[in-house]
């Protein structure tokens, strides 16, 4: 443990208090950015949390933000802060990779709607973030760019698929990220990097712009130091998009507004299937430890089963790659990002997706091609289907009695790199926890939770029934105040 | 043609229908949907497949599939988009957006002008793929040295119209084609033309000796490009067939392709080498599902279709089908019926509307002359060739005082009395030429009326002179 090589610890302002410097002109965005840059240049050379810096770009948006304030504007409630985006988000004009050779040379004609927001919001894009090709990974080691390293021991990784944003956030290169959740890659990292991530309602934060996995999985969602942080850059972020018919016709819930209420006489649920078995000891212990704070905070906390939840793995692993399979085939060599000649179009098209896709993506397009095949779509993906129906419902027959669930985001601290790369079945199980609530649409996050035997972060899942939000950021908010520090790295 | 002999062979044909749907936009964004244009100039995100584009429905996209199901009398049920996923370069996310197990228009029938009713077994949405361009190679992908693709045409809207397997001839499919066509363009929903590709049909064919209720093996038949060369495939592709099946040899299914050149339907891709589309719903799109309400006043909306209007026609007027068929195609039947209600004849304005009125101008006519002038016919004023003489000047300036035009071309009614003593006269002069029409010579039937015609300089009505002379024939 003494033996560990971590980034050295350094004082970190979150976004809420960098924004209201900037808006009152205590501090201008410029001086806030070269702050964070500094940090970067001394620092991403061990981590290797971007894809790509935009020292430029920033410098120029920041010295808006600033022209902004000087001339009596207010630039937003983001005003002057530095974000980092997966590379998963498109940028106009800005290389927007998924990790992936594929996406070689490819630069988006248009930013994302999150994007946009942020940018409307005052928020200053410092750059774009590491992350497992395509976001299918569950440690960042999957990306055509090498893997990203946790700050908190450099040794190990920081999860994923988003792990260059939880690390960026971790490593104080940003009080603020993006990332995507599919099946926990927002959340699993955050847990391994000792900051919060949250996982939005499906439909509450819009997919336009955001490069598909599986859409009907996916989601935006932030990743911050602070919970209030986050909560911040939801309500930013969130809320109707009338380019994603899939967005949900309504603002984001006022988190905000309810960070301070407590959990008195909240009913809080601890999920007995995520403390046994695959679930390290020391990172269950945390867990518990969690519900006694909440105990102790004035909520009622019991322990309830959600049996479904042990079929999410599997239901998860037939649906994302089906998926998957489809969202992946438009990379054909025909209109954009790499080209691999060939004699024929269809030699062509093989020729470009066999150099241009790792490993792992096509492994998954393999299995969802195989999912949805004729003859095998009942028994595969039309069953993993009714899975997920089955998840819904137990979860929504959990809250009509209770207020929040509670479980590890991971199972583990963060491991070791190469520890999970040979057999995919043991990285997949990373995500055993938080695959439900994608698969059931319902908003999660992950709170820092103290730490493990090892000393590494541990994360406590929170979940919600579909737009309850308010509950998750409140019982958020209480594990925060009463989390023995580990934070920022040691 | 078809050398397929009908008395021991049936021909069962099923015809899948693609419409382009007369929208400014595309299925699913707003790059513009028009024809023509610069190659891949009406193209944005969506349309090339870039990665985080996403599809919003095109909510007139739906109005008119709706309006197109209505008139087929189909079922508008919630319906699902899938996703038909097959790898072509001119297919941009190499996958097509679908309706598959839950279309937006089920069961539904067209009703033929012979009467005949065909069934649709449904009407789905999906978006057209862009257009490849071969170079080298006769043209076929296999063998190209480069290929160009043009995405201007991919993403517009297209209804795929399913007709049931319930033809029976080439003259059965066109006659489909020809009024699915005309309650397309009825409706507003497409401009139904084939040549600029707005109009597709694939065909499914197959034979089975008279009197079996079992369907032979079909095979579907691609690139038919005019109703002339649907009913050429047809033929060609029934007996191709039969022969087979007459040498002993089995139909085998598959796809293929019309050759217009040699008129002839080849092999295009066996039922095995056939793509597993795995299908699957769509997940960047919600299920659409129609307010019955909304449903009821898009049906109340519609205008009188072919197949009503010519039943109105043939109730009003006692027209026979065939010459309803060619009066409502020609849009003459809302004439025609407003002549009826100013009192004309009503088998002298079918008539006219079937041999007279072949101008597209004839659309325009006043109502009142042409009932006018039909009048004048009736009462003798006219005789047939005048009348028609007239009306064509009608139809030329729209309108206008039928007598006026009569007197100006010096149409004057012959007295019947004055005739009487022409008739007379001439059959004085020709003894012999009168005993032969007597006796019924066919060769002489026209001499009589020829010279009385030549003699009043046409203004005598045939129909009188021969009625004259058959009295006097006894």
């Amino acid at each position: 443990m003494s033996s560990r090589s971590a980034l050295p610890s350094t004082p970190v302002a979150p976004a809420t208090v960098l924004a209201a410097a900037v808006r009152s002109g205590e501090r201008t965005a410029l001086d806030v950015l070269e702050e964070h840059l500094a940090r970067i240049s001394d620092h991403e050379v061990d981590v290797h949390a971007f894809n790509l810096v935009l020292e430029d770009r920033a410098r120029e948006s920041a010295a808006a933000v600033d022209a902004r304030v000087a001339a009596g504007g207010d630039p937003g409630p983001l005003a002057g802060v530095p974000v980092a985006l997966k590379d998963n988000l498109c940028t106009r004009g800005v290389a927007t990779t998924c990790s992936s050779r594929i996406l070689e040379g490819w630069e988006p004609p248009y930013d994302a709607t999150v994007v946009q927001r942020l940018a409307a919001a005052g928020a200053v894009v410092v750059g774009k973030t590491n992350l497992d090709e395509f976001a299918m990974g569950s440690s960042t080691e999957h990306s055509a760019t090498g893997p990203t390293r946790n700050p908190h021991d450099l040794d190990r990784v920081p999860g994923g698929s988003s792990g260059g944003s939880a690390a960026a956030v971790a490593a104080g290169f940003a009080p603020v990220a993006l990332g995507s959740d599919t099946g926990g890659s927002i959340r699993q990292p955050a847990a391994l990097c000792g900051v919060v991530g949250v996982k939005p309602t499906y439909g509450l934060v819009s997919r336009l712009g955001l490069v598909a996995f599986a859409s009907s999985l996916d989601q935006v969602g932030p990743f911050a130091a602070t919970v209030a942080d986050a909560a911040l850059v939801c309500e930013v972020v969130g809320g109707h998009d009338p380019g994603d018919s899939t967005s949900l016709p309504q603002d984001f819930p006022r988190v905000l507004a309810h960070l301070d209420d407590g959990v008195e006489g909240m009913r809080i649920g601890l999920v007995t299937e995520m403390l046994g078995e695959g679930i390290a000891v020391d990172v269950a212990a945390r867990v518990r430890a969690a519900a006694e704070a909440l105990t102790a905070a004035g909520a009622e906390v019991e322990e309830v089963s959600i049996p479904a939840v042990t079929y999410g793995l599997s239901a998860y692993y037939l649906v994302a790659p089906a998926e998957a399979s489809s969202n992946l085939a438009r990379y054909d060599g025909v209109r954009y990002g790499r080209r691999v000649d060939a004699p024929t179009a269809g030699e062509m098209m093989v020729a470009t997706r066999t150099a241009g896709f790792g490993d792992e993506v096509k492994r998954r397009i393999v299995l969802g091609t195989y999912a949805l095949s004729a003859g095998y779509y009942d028994a595969f993906y039309g069953k993993a289907l009714r899975v997920r129906t089955l998840i819904r419902e137990e979860f929504d027959a959990a809250y009509e009695r209770l207020d929040a669930l509670i479980s590890p985001a991971s199972p583990t601290t963060a491991f070791a790199f190469g520890d999970k790369t040979a057999d995919p079945v043991q990285m997949y199980l990373n995500d055993v926890c938080t695959i439900p609530s994608n698969l059931a649409g319902h908003p999660a996050l992950s709170v820092p939770f103290g730490v493990g035997d090892d000393g590494l972060p541990v994360g406590v899942q929170v979940m919600a029934p579909a737009l309850g939000e308010v509950a998750a950021f409140r019982v958020a908010a209480v594990l925060e105040s009463v989390a023995p520090s580990a934070g920022a790295p040691s | 043609m078809s050398g397929v002999d009908p008395e021991r062979w049936e021909v069962v044909i099923g015809l899948e229908v693609h419409a382009e749907l007369s929208t400014r936009t595309k299925l699913f964004s707003s790059a513009t949907a028009e024809f023509g244009g610069e190659p891949n100039t009406h193209i944005d995100p969506l349309t090339l497949g870039l990665p985080g584009s996403l599809p919003v429905l095109n909510a007139r996209a739906v109005e008119l599939a709706v309006r197109v199901g209505l008139a087929l009398g189909c079922t508008v049920q919630r319906s699902v988009f899938a996703r038909k996923n097959y790898f072509y370069p001119d297919q941009p996310k190499n996958y097509q957006i679908s309706q598959y197990d839950l279309p937006i228009n089920v069961d539904g029938s067209l009703e033929l002008p012979s009467g005949q009713v065909v069934g649709i077994e449904r009407a789905h949405l999906e978006e057209d793929t862009g257009k490849s361009t071969h170079i080298g190679g006769g043209g076929r992908i296999h063998e190209a040295r480069h290929s160009l693709v043009d995405l201007n045409r991919a993403g517009v809207p297209l209804l795929e119209i399913v007709g049931r397997p319930d033809l029976r001839s080439a003259d059965e499919a066109r006659a489909y084609v020809a009024e699915l066509r005309a309650v397309l363009v009825a409706v507003g929903a497409s401009d139904g033309k084939m040549e600029e590709g707005s109009l597709r049909v694939d065909c499914n064919v197959s034979v089975r000796p008279r009197g079996s209720a079992e369907l032979g093996t079909r095979c579907e038949i691609k690139n038919i490009n005019s109703l002339r060369s649907l009913g050429r495939a047809i033929d060609a592709e029934a007996a191709r067939q039969v022969a087979l099946v007459e040498a002993g040899e089995r139909v085998v299914q598959e796809t293929r392709h019309w050759d217009e050149d040699d008129g002839r339907t080849h092999t295009l891709r066996s039922k095995e080498e056939a793509d597993d589309y795995r299908y699957f719903p769509d997940p960047d799109l919600v299920e659409v599902d129609c307010d019955p309400v909304w449903v009821e006043e898009v049906r109340a909306s519609l205008p009188l279709l072919p197949a009503a209007r010519r039943a109105r026609l043939v109730e009003r007027s006692g027209a026979s089908r065939p010459h309803a068929a060619i009066v409502c195609e020609r849009n003459l039947d809302d004439l025609c019926l407003a002549a009826l209600d100013a009192g004309a004849d009503p088998e002298r304005v079918v008539n006219h509307a079937v041999h007279n009125l072949a101008d597209e101008r004839a659309v325009g006519l006043d109502p009142a002359a042409f009932a006018a002038l039909v009048a004048m016919e009736v009462d003798g004023t006219l005789t047939a060739t005048q009348a028609k003489t007239v009306l064509a000047e009608l139809v030329a300036a729209g309108g206008g005082d039928p007598a006026e035009l009569a007197a100006a071309h010096g149409f004057e009614a012959m007295d019947t009395s004055e005739l009487e003593g022409l008739v007379d006269g001439l059959i004085a002069e020709h003894p012999e030429e009168w005993q032969r029409y007597v006796e019924g010579d066919p060769r002489i039937a026209g001499f009589f009326v020829g010279r009385v015609m030549k003699a009043t300089q046409g203004k005598a009505d045939g129909r009188v002179v021969t009625a004259l002379l058959d009295a006097r024939r006894g």
